[in-house]
């Protein structure tokens, strides 16, 4: 009976880890094939039978994709735009929830409540207006544009979400601090800000990505090739090259791994966050 | 609440704090924190305001027009022909099929194979994290790079696919035209659709599943339950509510499917594969036709909205039951 139970655990075990296995395979094989592809020279591409481990593996995609294609402007675009969309975004929340989460005052619910509207309607369904409106700002063809564009699209979700993570920080270590005089701000900065540096750095990495990989908008508004972003740069380029896939692809590998580097580093940040429904499907 | 013990806390003094004239300053004190508080709001909910909730206002109000992007030019007001337009385009009705089509492939097949996943990965299981990052690879690779990948798996003389299912398995008789037809393109969309979406719903389940008590399951074991009874009975009523959950986040998810489709066929041949976010984009920014294009987004969000509210109602009624 013992034996038997032991047997069995064992099969089943054995059965799960096969079973997954499979999974893992079809989950990367496709990631394996376009590391390969941007390793083959561009004759080589549409090879039948097609190879995973190229015959004459060259870096030549990867030099002519960061210098002659201009793809290191393109980084640097995506850094410049992620980057200061993050700061400003996770900052600008940051204070609005701890208006809503510490404060009462007339409007409340009503603000609040906006907020949620915000939160519902997805971002697609504004583009036309949202472009109407970035053409009287003069916002169209700029960087500009995209950041100020995607701090607004990302206040709600980072602001609801820190919003209840402030409301979990006990009130009597405010309650102390105001008894020594402190004012909000000083409250703000010495005491939520520090205890919520977990909440801060997954909202602060769901925007970086949601910055970093943004596709509609900046193909909407940006024309001028020198204020491409990586998304539209590698969309545009495949579309002009048609068949140079191996360019394709390093440039997309170029785009990808500081993603990955990012996942692995903050894997926690990330669970925490997708299941505290941070990551739309 | 808060507010009325505030000022009773602050006239006793702290450590070393002189209140020189407590009553005057219970009240301001309170008049500065909604002061505070309304400081602390502006910066942010004045660019909210400007950029996300003026644009929802917006949006309806351009559906009713011809909208002109000549400055100056004044648009003419169509009611609500815009809306009636649709009602008679043929295209606009494919697109609706088209995403309905890509819902029905991809939510379902999300959801079992995310749920199965995250069982299996449930309990002790050696390289568990390892298994996690490989599926959850592609939910963090962009919406750019993974259509465009399918696009060049999924090329006719030349793809990975067709060489599987052709040269090597001998499941198909000749290189299917994958991208060239309505069909199999939406099939091709769909398995890029569950391909990408799997370790999202997989995470999400896998946290429900690890707050289901353990005694429970002991208890059902000891009762003589096999994992299957166990699951059925002890993990599935559990998840319930994290499946309509996710239900819902996938089916709004499937209906704003726009990169894959718009870089894979970009709705063609012929608007044969136009999904509703194509087809709002195409007539906007290549035909320039604002009005129309806003009258579509805006059908959209009464489509999103309203099965979702269904939805709603459909998880909630068996639990309200039992």
């Amino acid at each position: 009976m013992v034996v038997g139970g032991i047997h069995r655990t064992r099969a089943l075990l054995f059965s799960r880890t096969a079973l997954l296995t499979a999974g893992a395979v079809l989950m990367t094989v496709p990631f394996a094939y376009m590391l390969s592809t941007s390793l083959k020279p561009d004759r080589l591409v549409l090879e039948v039978p097609p190879r995973f481990l190229p015959e004459h593996p060259t870096t030549a995609n990867y030099t002519g994709a960061w210098t002659s294609n201009d793809f290191g402007h393109y980084f640097l675009n995506s850094v410049v735009v992620a980057a200061l969309t993050t700061v400003v975004a996770v900052s600008l929340s940051a204070m609005m929830a701890f208006a809503f989460a510490r404060f009462r005052f007339p409007g409340r619910r009503l603000l609040f409540g906006l907020l949620l509207i915000g939160l519902m309607v997805p971002a697609i369904m504004l583009l036309i207006p949202q472009f109407l409106l970035a053409k009287k700002l003069m916002l169209l063809d700029s960087l500009a544009g995209l950041v100020v564009f995607y701090t607004g699209g990302n206040l709600a979700l980072n602001t609801f979400l820190l919003r209840s993570f402030f409301q979990d920080i006990p009130f009597e270590l405010e309650e102390a601090m105001i008894v020594d005089g402190a004012g909000p701000w000083s409250r703000f900065r010495r005491l939520i800000l520090p205890l919520s540096r977990p909440a801060l750095a997954t909202v602060g990495i769901f925007t970086f990505l949601a910055s970093w990989d943004e596709f509609a908008w900046a193909l909407t508004i940006i024309n001028d090739p020198g204020k491409r972003t990586l998304p539209i740069a590698i969309a545009l380029f495949q579309g002009q090259h048609a068949t140079s896939w191996g360019l394709v692809f390093a440039a997309s590998v170029i785009a990808v791994v500081p993603v990955i580097a990012i996942f692995v580093a903050f894997q926690r940040q990330f669970v925490s966050g997708i299941t505290s429904g941070a990551l739309k499907g | 609440m808060a507010v009325s013990t505030g000022p009773t806390k602050v006239s006793t003094p702290g450590r070393g704090a002189s209140t020189p004239r407590p009553g005057v300053l219970a009240l301001g004190r309170r008049r500065r924190e909604v002061l505070a508080a309304y400081a602390f709001l502006a910066p942010g909910f004045l660019l909210f305001a400007v950029v996300v909730l003026y644009p929802i206002a917006r949006a309806f109000q351009i559906s009713l027009y011809d909208w002109s992007l000549v400055p100056g030019a004044a648009s003419d007001f169509l009611g609500l022909h815009n809306y009636g337009r649709a009602l008679n385009d043929p295209v606009f009705w494919r697109a609706l099929v088209n995403t309905g089509f890509y819902m029905a492939v991809t939510v379902p097949a999300q959801i079992a194979l995310g749920l199965a996943t995250a069982v299996l990965l449930d309990g002790r299981m050696p390289a568990r994290a390892l298994f996690r990052t490989f599926y959850y690879l592609p939910v963090i690779t962009s919406w750019v790079v993974v259509s465009l990948l399918f696009r060049y798996l999924f090329l006719t003389d030349s793809g990975l696919v067709n060489w599987v299912l052709h040269d090597v398995t001998h499941v198909t008789s000749h290189n299917v035209d994958w991208l060239g037809e309505r069909w199999t393109a939406l099939l091709a969309l769909g398995a890029l659709g569950v391909w990408k979406g799997i370790g999202w719903s997989m995470v999400i389940f896998l946290a429900a599943l690890q707050s289901v008590p353990r005694d429970l399951h002991e208890a059902a074991a000891v009762d003589g339950a096999g994992p299957w009874h166990r699951f059925r009975a002890v993990s599935l009523p559990a998840l319930r509510p994290v499946i309509a959950f996710v239900t819902v986040m996938l089916v709004i998810g499937s209906f704003n499917v726009f990169i894959s489709v718009f870089l894979i066929t970009n709705g063609g041949p012929l608007d044969q594969t136009q999904v509703l976010l194509t087809y709002m984009y195409r007539q906007a920014f290549t035909f320039l036709d604002f009005g129309y294009g806003s009258a579509l987004s805006f059908v959209l969000t009464l489509i999103v909205l309203v099965l979702s509210l269904v939805q709603l109602r459909l998880f909630r009624r068996p639990e309200a039951r039992g």
